[in-house]
């Protein structure tokens, strides 16, 4: 038992407990625990982002994919960074205009009926589970190599935290956690690249010289192919991790906690420069954990490679900076299933409750209490499936995720902004198209399916890729585009104008040209 | 803490057809397209020059710097990509601004 480790953990709970007492006294109204009552600013709400964003996966799951595999586990660094140019460009200024606590919001700006509304909630809440698994499982096996307290209690202990920041603080304390751990993260995952690359004798030449020769792979480690062997399984993944962040709801629901477009812009600005600066440092982390750790003991202590940056801040600082290093890891996760449960949640509890099964209508109390039950219900539905994804690579489970929120609901985003024939029909056929053709290839995928009984079900996988994306992310346009034209609908033209002005402006105009105000 | 309704609150007597036909308007789209969309464009396909170099070609697997890899040199190149059009899109919005702040105003 690392003692270092148990005080920096508890502290890291106990910092946390703090803000979420005190988030909880500020959090009175739906419009508080939603978006913190919409009072970020850029810099804070950017922070925010890149801690929402920053994940197990990026942490734990690249560095670890970069060590074993080389130059393939980079392309989750790179597609996880110029993903925030879609965000930028397309969808987080429109989105800011139009909705108001959840992805649905906006999508029902446009189309106000209840089935668009609810299948787009049901999308964010499939992501949000999916990407939920795969923050659990990182939890697991951190806590579990550290401390030693077994996989079910981490992810028990993990899943309880979650709750009770969410339950009590809503969006304003997990704005905060995920701000600290932004920081956290930051500094933890500099000081380690800086003693790897003091190591190099601060040489880039020498670092990557010397890396090569440390690995089994030798010289084809830093060439591309060694994880994914066929071309068109890299292209995929490529395709999903860059748009997939547009279309993910716990990053999505950021920008609601910002006053107005110019300031969720802001926000994207900061958090690019953050996330970009973080992912460069990935290199040093998987190169160091190469070079210091090797290949063997990374695949000991956990055969996906999770464990490869805890072990090398062992490799570097001893138990010191290991206990440290463990303890940002964990603030990692806690920032990003916090952010997580919120948004199921409030798919759940803004969109099914309030305006599918009350129409509206619910009270201000009613709304908080369903918000916080449907908080818990998400929680605990999350800790049952990360029990039996235990011997995953996280970064490889998050970028599942992506290729689900590319599939489902980027298409419909972007269409309800951009396109003016689009309609009701087209919405709910996109998205459901991209969130079954997304879930399905996965299920016929080798991740699951394996000749050698190397997964969880024995035989020849139907579909060849591990990402789906190529095939579900243009059946989701497709499925939009066609639904579309299948089904007619005349209320559309004039509600475009509608949105095509708010999404640009901000400006809540009338449809009908003789409406007039007040 | 009502702050933010108030900002929110940017109801025009102008209707949104009528909005959307006015010149402010007009320019305000023309210079969002003219910029956003081949812009975004270029980002994609410089992006997946990548995968699609490293897939199905052996050129990138050649040393540039030493032994850095022409693959680390494009990644790398993707970094600043990105900065650089982050930056870029930040000093063009706000030319986008000021044409909502005049639509805003002409449409009260």
């Amino acid at each position: 038992m690392n003692y270092t480790a148990v005080a920096l953990f508890a502290a890291i709970v106990g910092l946390t407990l703090v803000i979420t007492y005190f988030a909880a006294r500020k959090t009175k109204t739906a419009n508080d625990f939603y978006t913190a009552d919409g009072g970020l600013t850029g810099a804070q709400n950017g922070m925010a982002i890149a801690g929402d964003y920053m994940s197990a996966a990026s942490f734990l799951g690249i560095a670890g994919m970069i060590a074993l595999a080389g130059f393939d586990g980079f392309f989750y660094s790179i597609g996880f960074l110029v993903a925030y140019l879609v965000v930028l460009y397309l969808v987080a200024e429109p989105l800011r205009n139009l909705g108001k606590y959840t992805m649905a919001d906006m999508i029902a700006a446009r189309f106000n009926a209840s089935k668009v509304r609810g299948v787009a909630a049901m999308n964010s809440i499939a992501i949000s589970i999916f990407y939920m698994i795969a923050q659990l499982v990182g939890a697991g096996a951190l806590i579990e190599l550290l401390l030693g307290i077994p996989y079910t209690t981490s992810v028990i202990i993990v899943g309880i935290l979650m709750t009770v920041y969410v339950v009590f603080g809503g969006m304003t304390a997990t704005s905060w956690v995920q701000i600290i751990k932004a920081v956290l993260l930051m500094a933890g995952t500099a000081v380690i690249s800086f003693m790897v690359f003091a190591k190099f004798d601060f040489s880039i030449f020498k670092m990557f010289s010397e890396v090569k020769q440390a690995t089994p792979l030798g010289d084809s480690f830093l060439n591309p192919g060694n994880k994914f062997k066929l071309p068109l399984d890299t292209i995929s993944l490529n395709l999903a991790l860059v748009l997939g962040t547009a279309g993910l709801p716990h990053i999505l629901i950021r920008f609601f906690t910002v006053k107005d477009a110019p300031t969720a812009r802001k926000s994207v600005v900061y958090a690019t420069w953050i996330i970009g600066a973080f992912y460069i440092l990935t290199i040093f982390l998987g190169f160091g954990a190469a070079a210091f750790v090797g290949s063997e003991d990374i695949i000991a202590a956990n055969a996906a490679g999770n464990m490869a940056a805890p072990l090398l801040a062992q490799a570097l600082g001893g138990d010191l900076l290991f206990a440290f290093v463990a303890a940002v890891a964990f603030a990692t996760i806690l920032a990003v299933v916090a952010g997580l449960v919120l948004s199921a949640a409030s798919a759940f509890a803004h969109d099914f409750y309030s305006h599918i099964l009350r129409k509206g209508q619910a009270t201000e109390k009613e709304q908080m209490t369903a918000a916080r039950l449907a908080s818990i219900a998400v929680a605990l539905i999350s800790m049952v499936l990360a029990l039996f994804a235990q011997t995953m690579n996280v970064a490889f489970l998050v970028s599942l995720a992506f290729a689900v929120a590319a599939s489902a609901n980027l298409p419909v985003i972007l269409l309800t902004i951009f396109w003016r024939r689009f309609n009701t029909g087209g919405a709910v056929t996109g998205m459901v198209v991209g969130l079954f053709s997304s879930l399905i290839l996965v299920a016929l995928s080798p991740n699951l399916w394996a000749v050698d009984g190397s997964a969880l079900f024995v035989g020849e996988a139907l579909f060849p890729l591990t990402n789906p994306g190529i095939v579900s992310i243009p059946l989701g346009f497709l499925g939009a585009i066609v639904g579309t034209l299948l089904t007619k609908s005349n209320e559309v033209a004039g509600n475009f104008e509608r949105i095509l002005v708010k999404a640009n402006t901000g400006i809540d105009a009338a449809t009908e040209v003789a409406a007039s105000k007040e | 803490m009502h702050q933010v309704s108030e900002v929110q609150k940017n109801e025009a007597t102008q209707s949104a057809p009528a909005i959307v036909e006015s010149a402010t308007f007009q320019q305000l789209m023309r210079q969002k397209n003219g910029f956003i969309l081949p812009a975004i464009s270029f980002c994609l396909v410089f992006y997946f020059t990548l995968p699609i170099l490293t897939s199905y070609f052996t050129i990138l697997n050649q040393p540039v710097f030493g032994d850095i890899t022409g693959a680390w040199i494009f990644a790398f190149a993707q970094f600043i990509m990105t900065w650089t059009f982050c930056m870029m899109y930040s000093k063009k919005a706000r030319a986008f601004d000021r044409l909502v702040e005049q639509i805003k105003e002409e449409s009260k």
